[in-house]
């Protein structure tokens, strides 16, 4: 038997741990945020050194994945376009609940540069999928979107788990293209 | 080949097709009318001394100002044998810009051409697959004409941003919300110092 040397390893013996449900399973979701990778444009390189091993978003528990079924958090990391925007919402439905919804910049914040003139670019990601938190920046640096992820995670250790859906769900409430219902 | 030569090459062989000429601009080009640019380009690229065989870019652009308006279609192209490049424009009534499609001559062409329709609405007869390239399907009308106006909406998305939403993206501005203007919770600050 290999003797195991950690901390805390075998310095105690059988205890039991008090808490509540939400706290536990709240916990154990904003410690492994599955983001899917939805890099549009130059915030996707912010966000991918993000991942890499200066910034390190492993340690928060992040896994990119490929695919909206394995994912709980999209980031949109860039420029969404009219054309793109009817994609990202059906990417947005196709991820299993709860999920979150970080926008990354400028232009998915506001449509950023193209606020005024440009024809094709959607104006703020929130008029087609509820966003949790919004980090400005053109692009943001790795720091931002980390604190992001960090905001998300204290907005999550808020939720209400065994409770009925309300006020506090209120980025799980559901997303409509409706312009009235987005304003 | 020098532009002047290439010029009086296709003037040579074309006449009337060729209708202007100007060797001043940085890029020199000849202006070609819409009836002679199908068989001027394949000549461009199978004469031996033009062997233009590179289109390497073409484009549309508008001038609604001009006398009469136009829009005009731009061959840029470039020949890999003799290294010297030429410049082709066709001047186009801007109410319904009809030309030839160079597809069969240059393959390359064929998005290049779908991108000047679907921005502009420059019709290429005989284009294999005329449809928008970059916009979706359903969008109506041709967004790099000068007198585009944007819809309020698409598929019910703002195109043109609203005064309410113009406060609301600023809002965070009025709060002095942003990562940088606290501590993040995990820096640890020393206080004893």
């Amino acid at each position: 038997m290999t003797e195991i040397t950690g901390l805390v390893q075998n310095k105690f013996s059988d205890h039991l741990v008090f808490t509540t449900v939400d706290n536990v399973v709240n916990w154990a979701r904003k410690s492994s945020l599955w983001p899917m990778t939805f890099g549009l444009a130059c915030c996707a390189i912010e966000m991918m050194a993000a991942g890499g091993t200066r910034y390190d978003w492993n340690r928060f528990g992040m896994i990119p994945r490929g695919t909206p079924r394995q994912s709980d958090l999209m980031i949109v990391a860039g420029t969404v376009t009219l054309k793109m925007a009817t994609r990202l919402k059906r990417l947005y439905e196709q991820m299993p609940e709860p999920k979150y919804v970080i926008s990354m910049g400028s232009c998915a914040n506001n449509g950023g540069p193209y606020w005024r003139y440009g024809y094709h670019v959607l104006k703020g990601v929130d008029e087609v999928v509820p966003v949790d938190v919004y980090v400005p920046g053109c692009p943001p640096r790795p720091e931002a979107l980390l604190y992001g992820v960090m905001k998300l995670q204290e907005k999550i250790q808020e939720d209400r788990v065994l409770r009925r859906k309300g006020e506090t769900l209120g980025s799980l409430a559901g997303a409509s293209m409706a312009p009235e219902a987005a304003r | 080949m020098e532009s002047a030569g290439i010029h009086d090459r296709l003037k040579a062989r074309f006449g009337e097709g060729v209708t202007a000429f100007e060797a001043g601009a940085l890029q020199p080009f000849a202006v070609v009318t819409s009836d002679a640019i199908g068989e001027l380009a394949a000549f461009c690229k199978a004469d031996p001394d033009l062997a233009l065989d590179n289109l390497m870019c073409l484009s549309a652009v508008d001038y609604p100002k001009a006398e009469p308006p136009r829009i005009e279609v731009v061959y840029h192209l470039w020949s890999y044998r003799h290294l010297h490049g030429f410049v082709l424009k066709v001047f186009l009534p801007r109410e319904d810009p009809r030309v030839p499609t160079v597809e069969g001559v240059w393959g390359v062409a064929n998005w290049h051409e779908r991108e000047a329709y679907d921005l502009l609405g420059v019709v290429f007869e005989g284009h294999s697959d005329l449809r928008r390239i970059l916009l979706p399907d359903d969008w109506t009308g041709h967004p790099l004409r000068k007198d585009w106006v944007d819809p309020e909406f698409y598929n019910g998305m703002h195109v043109k941003p609203t005064a309410q939403m113009a406060e609301r993206a600023m809002a965070g501005e009025q709060l002095g919300v942003g990562p940088f203007d606290v501590t993040p919770p995990n820096r640890h600050v020393p206080t004893d110092q």
